[in-house]
């Protein structure tokens, strides 16, 4: 599916879709090329809903800022122009109704718990959860305190745990593009 | 009565404990510990020494820089509450130690600090200790509804109640702790158990342990 010569040859059929996200290289331009082809002689491309729809939705990951403590500053690096969330459609939300994604950077406390959940509730469907360090894994450090929540998936379902204490910026976007995997994976269109 | 350090290096700190413990009364004692001026008093003496230290021009200590809580388990009155001051015209602070325990109130110095009124909330929410006249006594850092005061020394690490998302009830809900694998606590100081050099150190600990020689 993602060979040159099987792009090449593509013509009469659906386009190659950038299913698995590929580097740039020779076998991206050929997708790219595809896809231009198809449009200057036919004027339209044909494609199945889902995965525009998955292309959308990985394209644009709003994230809402939960910054909790010292992962917040790693999660800042990671906006900031060095690594540079924004060419990846990332930008950060200050509101949940316009979130796609919750990032939790940081240690979830007992008292913070019923604001994280009722943040994840105000939030749009489809709606995803990255847990970023180990305090929000599963307590970190604090695991044993009597004021700290055992990993925040008591709380939200998570859907990317990313280790780490706190985890690099490049972590991070490692966890994004495999949420973006996992989007492109098991995104539909229909309502769970 | 007092164990006064003569003035030596630190000659002005100095003074000022000698005049403390000389000149004002209910002083328990005035001295400097490790270089920093520390005065223990009683309870009831409390708010006089604190506007003296304020008011007075030798002391001057016109900020409240820190108000908190120790506990001593095994004392009659087993807290301490230390009030650490600093006066931006001298450039000293000062450190005010006075005992207390669970049920009897300390005065409150929110008026002569009004920055105090945190710190006297946090003291007693960590701690439980009371501070009379205080008129915002509540807690300010724990769980809404929490019970306990996390810092005493006979509050157990893990505290007693924990927090999951009930799907059924669609709430976050406390129950009891339930661990799925006990705290374990390290005797490190044991020569038996002990594990001095933990993986990493080994090469900084090789000449503390006396495995290699420094030549």
């Amino acid at each position: 599916m993602n060979g040159v010569g099987k792009a090449d040859n593509a013509a009469a059929e659906a386009v190659v879709w950038n299913r698995e996200a590929l580097s740039p290289g020779p076998e991206q331009d050929a997708v790219i090329d595809s896809v231009n082809r198809h449009i200057t002689e036919k004027g339209f491309v044909v494609a199945s809903l889902d995965k525009i729809v998955n292309w959308g939705r990985t394209g644009s990951l709003w994230p809402m800022s939960f910054g909790l403590a010292c992962c917040a500053v790693e999660m800042i690096h990671a906006y900031m122009p060095r690594y540079d969330l924004d060419r990846m459609g990332i930008i950060p939300r200050g509101s949940p109704r316009q979130s796609d994604v919750m990032i939790v950077a940081g240690t979830l406390t007992n008292k913070m718990a019923p604001a994280l959940r009722r943040v994840y509730d105000q939030m749009a469907e489809p709606r995803w959860v990255i847990s970023m360090g180990s305090c929000a894994n599963g307590g970190g450090y604090y695991h044993y305190s009597y004021s700290v929540v055992r990993g925040c998936d008591r709380i939200v379902p998570v859907d990317v745990y990313v280790p780490g204490c706190p985890p690099t910026a490049e972590a991070l976007i490692y966890g994004i593009m495999q949420l973006q995997k996992k989007i492109r994976r098991t995104g539909t269109i229909l309502r769970g | 009565m007092s164990d006064v350090v003569v003035p030596s290096g630190q000659g002005a700190l100095g003074a000022l404990a000698f005049a403390l413990s000389t000149r004002v009364a209910g002083i328990v004692s005035a001295s400097l510990e490790k270089g920093e001026l520390v005065v223990r008093t009683h309870r009831d003496r409390l708010l006089t020494l604190m506007a003296f230290l304020r008011d007075d021009p030798r002391f001057a200590c016109e900020q409240l820089m820190d108000l908190c809580g120790v506990d001593y388990p095994g004392r009659a009155e087993r807290f301490e509450v230390v009030y650490n001051l600093l006066s931006v015209t001298h450039n000293h602070r000062v450190r005010v130690v006075i005992t207390t325990d669970e049920a009897t109130p300390v005065a409150s110095v929110h008026r002569l600090w009004p920055s105090a009124t945190w710190w006297e909330r946090e003291c007693y929410d960590l701690f439980g200790v009371l501070f009379a006249g205080q008129p915002d006594l509540r807690r300010i850092l724990t769980d809404y509804g929490f019970e306990g005061h996390p810092l005493r020394k006979d509050f157990p690490l893990t505290g007693y109640v924990e927090t999951r998302y009930d799907p059924v009830r669609k709430q976050v809900v406390y129950e009891p702790v339930k661990l799925t694998q006990d705290f374990r606590n390290f005797d490190f100081e044991s020569p038996w158990e002990g594990i001095l050099t933990l993986p990493g150190d080994e090469k900084a600990h090789e000449t503390r342990q006396g495995l290699k020689r420094l030549d």
